[in-house]
């Protein structure tokens, strides 16, 4: 956690300030902010863009070119299911149904029900155990609703 | 003490492997019994994780895949001496599967602690680092061309080139970049060796920097692999404290370092020039080459870039020597690949064989067909922009060239199996949906054309226009494959005319059959 307050000019010098100067770029400059709040908040592109010297639009840029960034808090639980081929082959289709069967809802770019985030990602590098899903950082593989559930369980 | 291995890999722990090793300590010390549980790699047997082996004075012998309710009755069995039990699979060493590989790159993955660095000795870590430093630079440069190796990310490029090519670059500055931006659906070889054995990697990387003359290492790593980079940044404290990363490598007088740097979610950042610029800090845009990164790369300096898998085949190639590297293999496509079985397979895992085997005896013999049991209908070799094979025609050898000739691409190892009940339709749109969400925006082709092409292709599955589309669908391809900046969009068309040639039935369903 920073000791200063989200989006602050404060939080995003300290941020700065801790990065070797090899390091002190726009991406690494992110990244580190959501580290300490979770998320990039509203403010930070500003301040970033200052003490780097770069236009506010390449700050912007990259904020929004990278699936990880993010400009909301996240929820108490991630859920992040592989959509690619090889989970694919093994069934993910049947448990994003089964996922919207208990959930009421479908699976989309981070849709969110009560405390719990559901994305659609592109490989977790499971593939012979798959269906594979990462639940606040965890893997499960060969996972279904109940292996799910349980590691939802296990995360709040 | 007896050893009990129970894998640390996070494949083996996505199936309960932590929590089998945990419910083996407690029945241990409730047992009274004195016993050490390493966590090691993975063996690459993934069908069997949580895989367990006990060492026995007849060697280590296995069980898998072991669940927490197994740990009791597998100690009654007599777990410490080797015991019968339902899921034994014997001495481990003599398990065809294991014993029938070459391997090289992954000769100690799953063997031991990848952060016990005695260990990585004991089993021939540092011997080719330290006969690199004794040679001339140009010499270990002709050495790795010698070997025949080629970049293991997908474009097969000589190695020895770019390392003769950075060399000769005249710079105060020069990098070594390794690329570990691994996702290809149904690839995990990068992932399981940085966390199986990542001095192996760092070994590859010591000898690639002293060599072209960098002092300055940096893996790119992905987000989606916690476990991966925790493990590289531990291994690097490690060799700093044993002097073989850091100002004086091996007391070489000659420095090289490296540093983990964390991706931010973007599979185009897996292209060497998009890698380069994330690495900038900013949007992973691909640039257009020339120029080329080895002459002008990160930072506008000569940058040596190689996937994971590259780069640890070189300790052993210093090690061994490069003939005995070049002595396997077929062709123009040397040494060897570590295949990767995924998807819809009775087992899953790592194959490391020399170039040449057949496709066949990948899905048949070692991944033993599909997990359902159903017959094998497609197979998607090289990643989400490889061709889409059908399964009567696995007899192609996996080499380079002999892939390429028969219109796919082996990429970076990764083999998909499907079933029956695949629909080749819905396979064709997802590639074309993955490349509109991944393009990065650059070229007109790539942003455009994957977005228009799922529109083509849900206009024919509905029979609307159907032969008109067909011909506007294999324009696109056309235009995609001809105009694209780099492989996203270039290679993109490869698993959509495959899906077409050989599954054309599946394009004339009705929408309503669709729906299944």
């Amino acid at each position: 956690m920073s000791a200063y307050a989200p989006g602050s000019v404060e939080a995003v010098r300290s941020t700065l300030a801790a990065l070797p100067p090899d390091e002190r770029l726009i991406l690494p400059a992110l990244q580190h902010l959501q580290e300490a709040f979770g998320y990039v908040p509203e403010g930070s592109v500003d301040a970033v863009a200052d003490e780097l010297n770069v236009a506010k639009a390449e700050v912007v840029g990259v904020l929004t070119y990278y699936h990880d960034l993010r400009e909301t808090p996240p929820p108490a639980v991630v859920v992040q299911v592989c959509v690619a081929e090889a989970c694919q082959a093994q069934g993910v289709r049947d448990l994003l149904r089964g996922i919207e069967g208990e959930y009421a809802v479908a699976v989309g770019k981070r849709t969110l029900v009560g405390d719990v985030e559901f994305d659609k990602v592109y490989c977790l590098g499971n593939c012979a155990l798959g269906p594979a899903v990462m639940v606040n950082g965890h893997l499960v593989g060969r996972c279904d609703t109940r292996r799910l559930r349980t590691a939802i369980q296990a995360a709040r | 003490m007896t050893r009990i291995y129970v894998p640390r890999d996070s494949a083996a722990v996505s199936v309960g492997a932590d929590d089998v090793a945990r419910a083996l300590e407690s029945a241990l010390a409730a047992r009274g019994i004195a016993a050490e549980i390493v966590r090691n790699g993975s063996r690459g047997m993934l069908w069997l994780e949580p895989f367990v082996e006990v060492q026995t004075p007849a060697g280590r012998i296995g069980y898998g895949p072991v669940t927490v309710e197994d740990v009791e009755p597998l100690l009654d069995a007599g777990l410490l001496e080797g015991g019968a039990y339902a899921l034994s699979h014997g001495p481990v060493d003599q398990i065809w599967w294991l014993a029938s590989q070459q391997r090289i790159s992954f000769a100690r993955v799953g063997i031991h602690d990848p952060l016990d660095l005695d260990e990585y000795r004991r089993l021939g870590g540092l011997v080719g680092l330290e006969r690199a430093l004794a040679m001339p630079p140009e010499e270990v440069a002709a050495d790795v061309l010698a070997s025949g190796l080629r970049g293991r990310g997908g474009a097969g490029f000589p190695a020895g080139i770019k390392w003769r090519t950075v060399l000769e670059a005249e710079s105060d500055v020069k990098y070594v970049c390794c690329n570990a931006d691994e996702g290809d659906s149904g690839t995990y070889a990068d992932r399981m060796l940085m966390e199986g054995d990542p001095f192996t990697l760092l070994e590859g990387m010591a000898i690639a920097g002293t060599t072209v003359g960098s002092t300055r290492g940096l893996i790119y790593v992905r987000s989606e692999y916690p476990d991966a980079i925790r493990t590289l940044r531990t291994a690097i404290d490690i060799a700093r404290v044993d002097g073989w990363l850091g100002d004086d490598v091996m007391g070489s007088g000659r420095a090289f370092d490296v540093r983990v740097v964390e991706g931010a979610g973007s599979y185009v950042c897996g292209e060497e020039t998009a890698m380069l610029e994330s690495l900038e800090g900013k949007r992973g845009m691909v640039r257009p080459k020339p120029p080329i990164p080895a002459l002008q790369g990160l930072f506008g300096n000569p940058t040596l870039v190689h996937n994971v898998l590259t780069l640890s085949a070189v300790p052993s190639i210093l090690a061994d020597g490069a003939a005995a590297y070049q002595a396997l293999g077929i062709d123009r496509s040397r040494g060897t690949q570590v295949f990767q079985l995924a998807g819809n397979i009775a087992r899953g895992g790592i194959v490391e064989l020399a170039f040449g085997v057949t496709l066949r005896e990948l899905v048949e013999d070692y991944g033993g067909g599909t997990f359902t049991g159903a017959p094998v209908r497609a197979v998607q070799v090289g990643g989400p922009l490889g061709a889409y094979l059908p399964g009567d025609a696995l007899d192609v050898s996996m080499d380079y060239e002999a892939l390429a000739a028969a219109g796919g691409l082996l990429g970076h190892g990764g083999i998909v199996v499907f079933d029956d009940s695949v629909d080749m339709a819905a396979q064709a749109r997802f590639a074309l949906e993955f490349c509109a969400v991944e393009s990065c925006g650059k070229c007109t082709p790539c942003r455009i054309g994957s977005t228009r092409g799922i529109e083509v292709i849900d206009r024919i599955t509905a029979g609307i226009d159907r032969d008109r589309n067909l011909v506007l669908l294999d324009e696109l391809c056309e235009t995609m494959t001809d105009g694209s900046l780099c492989a996203m969009g270039g290679l993109t068309p490869l698993p959509v005319r495959s899906a077409l040639m050989y599954f054309p039935e599946d394009f004339h369903r009705s929408p309503e059959a669709m729906e299944r």
